[in-house]
């Protein structure tokens, strides 16, 4: 087991989390077209009720994503955290925002009212995917910043921080950017596509299931589009290259295009995700007794994410590149952990398995019988 | 490009430092209290799964209702603090990333997917999954976040008492050499053992208040009766246990945080047969005189407790704030070097990892380089010194750490005596029971109906009242341990090896104050809706 491969697996576990996590975002967009899938009260009560079972999933994935970053790419956690201060903090804000939401609304002594929870879903539901979106896009487009190891050692600097980014927006310049609020939108459109899927599944009612079908084509139409356009512009775009024997990074035409080409394997498995998700759209708009799109769509999903994650980054790649320095830029072997480190963690990594068992094993017994009216009347619920 | 990022002003790390603690301090609100519950609910249900005595299953639902409320505030708050980490102590994520990753992430993969998913099967599965399958939830979920709070008290014990690792010159950071050192060093046993017990106080401080309050309003009487015994022998043991880890971890503070212990007692001037102090008067808004004053005002101490709290012997030596400043000699003739001398040391280390860097990068000989790195290892001990300008800065702020500590252990004593009279009134223990309820009636301090019986349910009003008040001064106990624990660390982030200054972000003040107050405003309006939700579910009670 060498330091390279390390960096690679470690790449490939965040990758995988980061892929897992768009899955999950489902969870987000239900949410936000709660109001439109729930036709009544009591129906959007049972959309609420059916993404309250699987919110913490979402969040566990976002904290261990965030986690994993920090302890295998400590450079990317310091720098881009620390510098796109105010993205990361937005994204915040809203998952702490629904965190409470769904525990809160419906109870007796609110002090705010359901409204104002049902709102803070609504608000995650669009902006955490949008800004999670836009935030996987810098890994693509670059972001603005400069590192300086040297500070470290210069005694006479109020502060001798090393990550410093280049303006005074914290992130908030990779909004500007076209691209990167195409796949931001990209991002938030099939997050609402997985949401109305996943409800039409888990939600044993007849109004949702027909209104899920309607929207769910409104909602395709927009990601396609975004996604395909996002897509073409990646591979026919110039990318951060690194030389492996001086760790130089330059820009080189169709870089991300070259990457799929090499990495074949990927581009096998991004194009059976893309058929997936096309696929469990596709049957769930055509097919009127037909409701486990989710499925299909959900595991297209991650097939597509975790090998763009990887192309950022494998095949000698930036996956964190600078706009401000080219060689600030972060790589697999600058930027992460101590070949210790990645090796302890890697055993540690050996009991993922044992977890994901356990997580579908207790899903599987949740969700057998699906979730309707009756249930919200009887049991425990949002 | 060395001399970049200069500009940062001094007010980012005041409102980094703020802001973190502003999270943390409301984080604490509501993990204790899931720990405690946790513990609490998970007996409740075994006497259900034990005796299928639907009583049993109201009284766990009843508390998980409530845990589940105070649940989601501690995750909301708890993403907070994981990712301040990077984006408000970004020099520190890079420095030592390295060790204080691996343990966050370990917390994610074992604990947090433990917690998420058990805490569903909890409260959705009742009619899913067996009443075995549901009881292993029940404990799950508690033991996931106790899981939990292993991992991120070993990244802080890490940061009080730094171990298993080494500085890298290359990569400029501190790597991990030893993941076992890290994982178990004693500090992170103590701190854990003494936060997690002291968890279970605050829960069984509450569900004491809980059940006391529907006893004055004599109803779900028999629920109210079983929870304050299950919670008087929970309350006991932890209050017992709290105080044992607790002296462990003042012993483990006088030998690696000497300072801090110093900052603890306003021990100014050391020496040996050292008393801890009982009384004295600090003024609590200002640095005291350290450096002229002999001693605090008005100090009454206890003899030699201080020297066998610190050294297990009563004529031991415990150095004081000018000791630690300016050097000293132990009894056995062991130097301590004086701030000012590690100050030298820490540049010294600093610019011997500049010349080494530049030696490097030039071709430099390898006799050259090693004579370098001699240095450096040599020094290395005192980096952190080495971004300090005055020794003054070394003094953490003395009257907060001097009444957060007695404040925690006088609250922590009274707790203990709380628990003490709750055994004794609410069990029946063989002449114990009845001398010491008999005592307390001829004090007044119980009427005399209640002195021959263990029936709880006709105390005065006021006595209901007492139990009640504890809870915010159980919660002040509770949070002021952590005061000391944080407060006493400063200046550093990492004992000895990087002061605050030198691990924040390059961030313009005005930004970490905005964030400040919006996560004031934002805490602040969830917890008053939170406690609106927990006493509203308190006054439907459990059959609602």
């Amino acid at each position: 087991m060498t330091y390279e491969f390390l960096q690679h697996y470690w790449c490939f576990i965040v990758s995988l989390l980061g892929a897992i996590l768009v899955f999950l975002l489902f969870v987000q967009g239900a949410n936000s077209v709660a109001r439109s899938l729930g036709y009544t009260d009591e129906a959007t009560r049972l959309v609420y009720n059916s993404t309250g079972r699987k919110w913490e999933f979402t969040f566990t994935t976002l904290v261990t994503f965030g986690g994993a970053f920090f302890a295998s790419f400590p450079l990317f956690y310091s720098t881009s955290f620390g510098g796109a201060y105010w993205l990361w903090m937005l994204i915040l804000f809203t998952f702490v925002l629904q965190a409470v939401s769904y525990e809160f609304q419906n109870k007796l002594g609110n002090l705010l009212g359901p409204k104002t929870f049902q709102f803070f879903l609504t608000l995650n539901g669009i902006f955490g995917p949008l800004l999670l979106g836009g935030a996987v896009a810098t890994f693509f487009e670059g972001s603005n910043f400069i590192i300086e190891k040297n500070n470290l050692i210069n005694t006479e600097a109020i502060t001798p921080v090393i990550s410093h980014w280049a303006n005074g927006s914290h992130g908030l310049d990779a909004l500007l950017n076209p691209w990167v609020l195409i796949l931001g939108f990209a991002v938030m459109f099939l997050a609402r596509v997985l949401g109305i899927l996943y409800v039409m599944n888990n939600v044993n009612d007849k109004d949702i299931r027909s209104r899920g079908s309607k929207l769910l084509l409104g909602n395709a139409i927009p990601f396609v589009v975004l996604f395909v356009a996002y897509a073409v512009h990646l591979l026919l775009k110039d990318g951060y290259a690194v030389a492996p024997d001086t760790g130089l990074i330059f820009m080189e035409p169709y870089k991300y295009l070259h990457n799929f080409l090499d990495m074949w394997y990927f581009l096998i498995l991004f194009l059976i995700g893309v058929v997936l998700v096309l696929f469990g759209i596709g049957k769930t708009i055509f097919s009127k007794d037909y409701f486990n799109g989710i499925w299909p769509a959900g595991i297209g999903t991650v097939l597509v994410v975790l090998p763009l994650l990887l192309c950022s980054a494998w095949n000698n790649t930036s996956y964190y590149p600078s706009t401000a320095d080219l060689q600030s830029s972060l790589t697999l072997a600058n930027s992460c952990s101590s070949e210790f480190t990645l090796r302890t963690m890697f055993y540690v990594s050996f009991l993922v398995p044992f977890v994901l068992a356990y997580i579908i094993y207790c899903w599987h017994k949740i969700d057998a019988k699906k979730l309707d009216k009756e249930e919200i009347l009887t049991d425990h619920a949002y | 490009m060395q001399n970049i990022l200069l500009n940062i002003d001094a007010g980012t790390i005041d409102w980094s430092r703020a802001q973190f603690a502003l999270t943390a301090i409301y984080h604490w609100l509501f993990v204790p209290l899931t720990l405690g519950l946790a513990v609490i609910m998970g007996i409740a249900e075994t006497c259900y799964f034990r005796t299928k005595d639907m009583f049993w299953k109201n009284v766990a639902q009843f508390w998980q209702k409530l845990f589940g409320v105070n649940f989601a505030m501690g995750v909301a708050t708890g993403i907070i603090l994981e990712f301040e980490f990077g984006t408000n102590w970004s020099n520190y994520s890079w420095f030592v990333g390295d060790i204080f990753g691996a343990p966050l992430a370990i917390e994610g993969i074992l604990a947090f997917f433990m917690e998420s998913t058990f805490v569903a099967v909890m409260y959705f599965g009742w009619k899913k999954v067996s009443p075995g399958f549901h009881l292993a939830s029940t404990w799950l979920t508690g033991l996931g976040a106790t899981i939990s709070a292993w991992w991120i008290l070993v990244a802080n014990a890490w940061m009080q008492y730094p171990v298993g690792c080494q500085f890298n010159p290359e990569t400029m950071r501190h790597e991990m050499v030893d993941f076992f050192a890290v994982a178990f060093s004693p500090f992170a046993v103590g701190k854990f053992c003494h936060t997690v017990i002291s968890s279970w106080i605050i829960g069984a401080v509450f569900v004491v208040a809980v059940s006391c309050w529907y006893l004055m309003k004599k109803r779900e009487q028999k629920l109210a009766v079983v929870s304050i015994k299950i919670a008087t022998i929970v309350g006991l043991i932890a209050t017992l246990g709290a105080a044992f880890t607790g002296h462990i971890s003042g012993q483990q503070v006088a030998k690696v945080q000497p300072m801090k212990l110093a900052a603890m007692e306003a021990l100014y001037n050391g020496g040996t047969d050292q008393g801890l102090t009982a009384v004295a008067w600090v003024n609590p808004f200002s640095q005291p005189d350290y450096q002229n004053d002999e001693s605090p005002a008005f100090k009454v101490d206890m003899p030699y407790a201080l020297s066998i709290m610190a050294t297990n012997d009563p004529h031991g030596f415990v150095p004081g704030i000018n000791d630690l400043l300016n050097g000293y000699t132990l009894p056995d003739g062991t130097h301590e070097l004086s701030v000012d001398e590690k100050i030298e040391r820490g540049k010294l280390a600093i610019q011997t990892l500049a010349d080494y860097r530049k030696a490097k990068a030039e071709g430099a000989s390898e006799e050259t380089l090693n004579a370098q790195l001699s240095t450096l290892n040599e020094n290395m001990p005192y980096f952190g010194y080495g971004y300090m300008r005055d020794k003054l800065q070394a003094v953490p702020y003395i009257p907060v750490n001097f009444w957060a500590f007695r404040i925690m252990v006088g609250l922590g004593c009274l707790l203990l005596l709380y628990f003490l009279v709750l055994t004794i009134m609410a069990y029946d223990i063989p002449y114990i029971s009845i001398i010491a309820r008999r005592l307390l009636a001829s004090l007044g301090i119980i009427p005399e109906t209640a002195a021959d019986n263990s029936d709880i349910t006709n105390l005065p009003a006021w006595h209901y009242w007492l139990v009640i008040i504890l809870v915010p001064l159980a919660y002040i106990c509770s949070e002021s341990g952590w005061l000391v624990a944080e407060f006493g660390r400063q200046p550093w982030t990492i004992q000895d090896m990087l002061p605050t200054w030198a691990s924040v972000s390059d961030l313009h003040s005005s930004s970490v104050m905005l964030t400040f107050f919006i996560f004031l405003i934002l805490f602040t309006t969830m917890l008053a809706v939170e406690i609106g939700i927990l006493l509203k579910q308190i006054k439907k009670g459990p059959k609602s």
